[in-house]
């Protein structure tokens, strides 16, 4: 296939088949590393699906660390849909993760839970909002381009987070660059004690409500981007804009807004990282989540039902991955991430790898 | 027995389900001009694509000079002396044309060299087929006809024995038009072999020597031109007889709907696009702007249609001057609302969205039209049944409002505009290049619409390059060239010579 022409696949097969050979190819080359530094690949992918969701407790922890990836990964699709490029979902996770702990601090001695909850979501969303609306101003207005922008507020959004952890809201007397703990009536409900409540017993985990809010949010998505009519200026203007012109759609602020939603819903990670299970806000508590984002979206094609996929398969990776590094000391994190960086790149960058060869096959068929 | 530069036998070439050609068959003799003609989505530019090595044929053989060969690459092609002269230009407009012309022949590292031997080369080039073509000139700053020699000298250049030309006169004045055709047939006389691929009859029928008539992604007729008049051609082009002349009755224009006055338009580097144009549209009356493609006609449109900012001037349109009026929306929403629908020239570039069902692009610009949407968000059904209707209503096929509008055909994508911009009930319609790409049974469709819309008394600007459309359909012709109106000539006694005089009275040639 030439770059940039149209594939002959039928659709199923662009959306079911090429990804699942991706998949392989990227387990293949990662059972040959395996293999070269002297494990048995195969007893390590056993491992790997086992940590995930071969226990209950594993299940957990990879569905909460799918709910990060659900929010991060919309987040990047919603500017996809308008053409954009964002980068910056871990920075706004994070800065999101200031304005809910700012929140917290102020406001769990007195608040109770149901109007400390919704609060610190609509607060974790503006804040992710508004650092994402400086690049999505910048690009729309200056043609400042928002793929270096974005990196740059990541940065910038590090040595501030830091800054303000390690000397403004850190626990006095405390060595460690964190806030204090926040109180109960500002925890996200636990997955094991929503069970407990309707007789299940559920393992202690991470999990908690916020899946559910991401699910959630992944409803919202499609109904917003496919059924209603900003979703509909949204596309316009992120396929055509020569036609949104036409039209007479505000391409400035279509952009600038299409960035603010990205924003808020990457600051929704933040909920899930701090009121689900931190309980407190720590340097460095997104950990990646924006970049997996990115991958998790390209990998879902920016469709919800693709992106909670994909969300669920690097969140496997993730949790997998921590149980074999446990299990096996030759596989460190770091083998971990040259997993996580195989599927990206086969997924992500080398996507089309195997049309031609399945497209063959196609037309032999018919 | 006739020696064939180029043989092609049984070639068949799908994508996907769609069969773009079917087991073509097609000689050219070597030293003739051969014609190939279809209408839109007939597979002439697909046929081609095969013989320049850019796609695949599916099946089927292909013989150079009596040899059959595989072509597997452009660069096959032009090492066996086949070279294309492309709809759009592929040169560089900051080189001069010497530089072009080497451009992936470079002859080895030292530039130097290379350019010396292709000087010489050139100025022989130039002199046996009349080209005119001066080396040292910046491409960009030639005129569209040049460019085109330029792309010419450029396959000579390299040795093409055949040359292929899609739909090369599109942007041509017919002065430049004819100057090509002097060239073509200079070519033929030195022993060459032309490829003309075109839509226009009369090209076909001065110039060339045989004809291939393809519809349907097949091959309906090989004749020699000879034997042949255009109304033959066409009836084989679309399978029917087509009535070219559009059926209008002399009407008494109505009020005055839109009243330009000395309408300014300065680019951000400063030049000046439009130079202060003045002229009205009335009630119940099209009026034509004639022009070769780039003297500004696409400015005036977006300009008149709210997606471009004058630079000064009035546009009186319903007691208000639109330039001057405060906008609370985006003009060009605002304009729509008030009464003025757009076409534009480049549909799938802006009258579309390609990867949009064609329900999604039955209500591109009236998305938020409230009989479209009353609240945040559509009900679906509703927009798949209003396409629905349209589809009916005007024809459009396949009759499937869930298709992407990049799958239709361009004349049936063309429908797609038209039908939502009517449906609007617009007073003034703005309406650029309403038959380009456009096959010949659609146009008829088109043609008439339109002067029905008028016969309704809406007020109608027609931006085109085809001056048979102009003359067709209008009742009163503007000429633009450079930025101004040349001249206007009555509708019902203009003649193309006339106005291609007026197209050419410029400073650009």
């Amino acid at each position: 296939m030439k770059f940039g022409q149209p594939s002959t696949l039928p659709r199923w097969a662009q959306l079911s088949i090429l990804p699942v050979l991706n998949l392989m190819a990227a387990l293949l080359v990662t059972g040959l590393v395996t293999w070269l530094i002297g494990e048995n690949p195969l007893e390590c992918l056993k491992l790997l699906i086992h940590g995930a969701f071969g226990y209950a407790e594993g299940i957990g922890y990879t569905l909460f660390y799918t709910t990060d990836f659900i929010f991060t990964g919309l987040a990047v699709a919603i500017a996809f849909h308008a053409g954009l490029f964002n980068i910056g979902g871990e920075g706004q996770s994070y800065i999101a993760g200031l304005g809910v702990t700012l929140v917290v601090l102020a406001c769990d001695k007195f608040m109770p839970f149901w109007l400390l909850m919704p609060l610190c979501m609509l607060v974790a969303m503006i804040f992710g909002a508004a650092w994402a609306f400086i690049p999505g101003w910048l690009q729309a207005k200056r043609g400042s381009h928002i793929v270096v922008t974005t990196i740059m507020f990541n940065f910038i959004s590090y040595s501030l987070m830091l800054y303000l952890i390690s000397h403004q809201l850190i626990q006095a007397g405390s060595q460690n660059p964190a806030s204090r703990e926040f109180a109960t009536n500002a925890w996200m409900p636990a997955m094991k004690d929503m069970g407990a409540a309707i007789g299940l017993n559920l393992p202690d985990t991470p999990l908690n409500a916020s899946f559910f809010l991401a699910v959630l949010a992944c409803v919202l998505f499609y109904l917003v981007v496919w059924h209603s009519r900003w979703g509909y200026e949204l596309r316009t203007v992120g396929t055509n804009s020569a036609a949104a012109r036409y039209a007479g759609i505000n391409v400035t602020k279509v952009i600038i807004i299409a960035m603010c939603c990205s924003g808020a819903v990457a600051g929704l990670a933040s909920i899930n990282e701090l009121l689900g299970s931190a309980h407190r806000l720590n340097v460095g508590f997104t950990n990646g989540i924006g970049f997996v984002g990115v991958a998790v979206a390209l990998m879902g094609r920016n469709h919800p039902v693709g992106i909670f996929l994909s969300a669920l398969l690097f969140g496997a990776l993730t949790q997998g991955g921590l149980d074999l590094s446990f299990a096996k000391p030759l596989i460190t994190t770091e083998m971990v991430l040259l997993i996580e960086g195989l599927v990206i790149l086969f997924c992500g960058g080398l996507e089309n790898l195997f049309e031609p060869f399945l497209a063959v096959l196609f037309r032999r068929r018919v | 027995m006739t020696d064939f530069a180029i043989e092609l036998m049984g070639i068949c070439k799908s994508f996907g389900a769609v069969a773009a050609n079917r087991d073509v068959d097609m000689k050219v003799a070597k030293g003739s001009i051969h014609g190939i003609i279809g209408e839109n989505g007939a597979g002439k530019s697909t046929l081609m694509s095969i013989l320049y090595g850019y796609y695949h044929a599916d099946a089927g053989v292909i013989r150079v000079n009596n040899r059959e060969t595989r072509i597997r690459s452009s660069q096959e092609a032009i090492r066996l002396g086949i070279g294309m002269v492309h709809q759009h230009f592929m040169l560089v407009d900051t080189f001069t044309v010497l530089e072009n012309i080497i451009l992936g022949a470079e002859g080895g590292l030292i530039l130097k060299h290379g350019l010396a031997k292709a000087r010489e080369h050139l100025k022989q080039l130039n002199l046996e087929y009349g080209l005119e073509v001066d080396p040292d000139a910046v491409v960009g700053k030639l005129g569209v006809g040049l460019q085109q020699r330029v792309e010419i000298l450029k396959a000579l250049y390299r040795g093409a024995d055949v040359l292929i030309l899609d739909e090369p006169t599109a942007v041509l004045t017919p002065q430049e038009a004819d100057h090509l055709f002097r060239i073509l047939r200079a070519l033929r006389n030195q022993g060459k072999t032309v490829i003309l691929i075109t839509h226009k009859l009369r090209e076909v029928m001065d110039t060339t020597d045989n004809v291939t008539v393809m519809r349907g992604g097949q091959v309906v007729g090989n004749v020699r031109t000879c034997d042949v008049d255009k109304a033959v051609l066409a009836d084989m082009m679309v399978g029917r007889k087509v009535n070219m002349k559009v059926d209008k009755q002399a009407r008494e224009p109505g009020e005055v709907v839109l009243s330009v006055k000395d309408l300014k338009l300065v680019d951000a580097r400063g030049v000046n696009l439009l130079k202060g144009l003045s002229f009205d549209v009335r009630a119940g009356e099209i009026v034509g702007v004639a022009g070769v493609a780039g003297n500004g006609q696409s400015e005036l449109l977006e300009v008149l249609a709210g997606m471009t900012e004058a630079t000064s001037g009035e546009v009186h349109y319903k007691g208000e001057d639109l330039v001057r009026r405060k906008y609370r929306q985006p003009k060009a929403a605002a304009l729509r609302k008030m009464g003025i629908a757009h076409v534009p020239e480049d549909r799938s570039r802006e009258g579309l969205v390609k990867t949009f069902p064609a329900y999604e692009n039955a209500i591109l610009g009236h998305q938020r039209d409230p009989a479209v949407c009353k609240g945040w968000f559509y009900r679906r059904r509703d927009l798949i049944k209003h396409a629905s209707q349209l589809i009916s209503q005007f024809d459009i096929r396949p009759d499937n409002p869930m298709l992407r509008a990049g799958l239709l055909s361009g004349g049936n994508q063309q429908k797609v505009v038209l039908a939502r911009e009517i449906h609007a009930n617009p007073d003034l319609f703005l309406v650029g290049q309403p038959t380009r790409g456009v096959d010949i049974g659609a146009i008829e469709f088109i043609h008439r619409r339109l002067v029905e819309l008028r016969d309704e008394g809406k007020a109608i600007l027609l931006v085109s390059v085809e001056l048979e459309e102009i003359m067709a359909l209008s009742d009163r012709i503007l000429v633009m060239v450079g930025g101004e109106i040349s001249g206007e000539v009555p509708g019902a006694d203009a003649t193309a010579s006339a106005l291609g005089l007026l197209m050419g009275g410029g400073d650009k040639h």
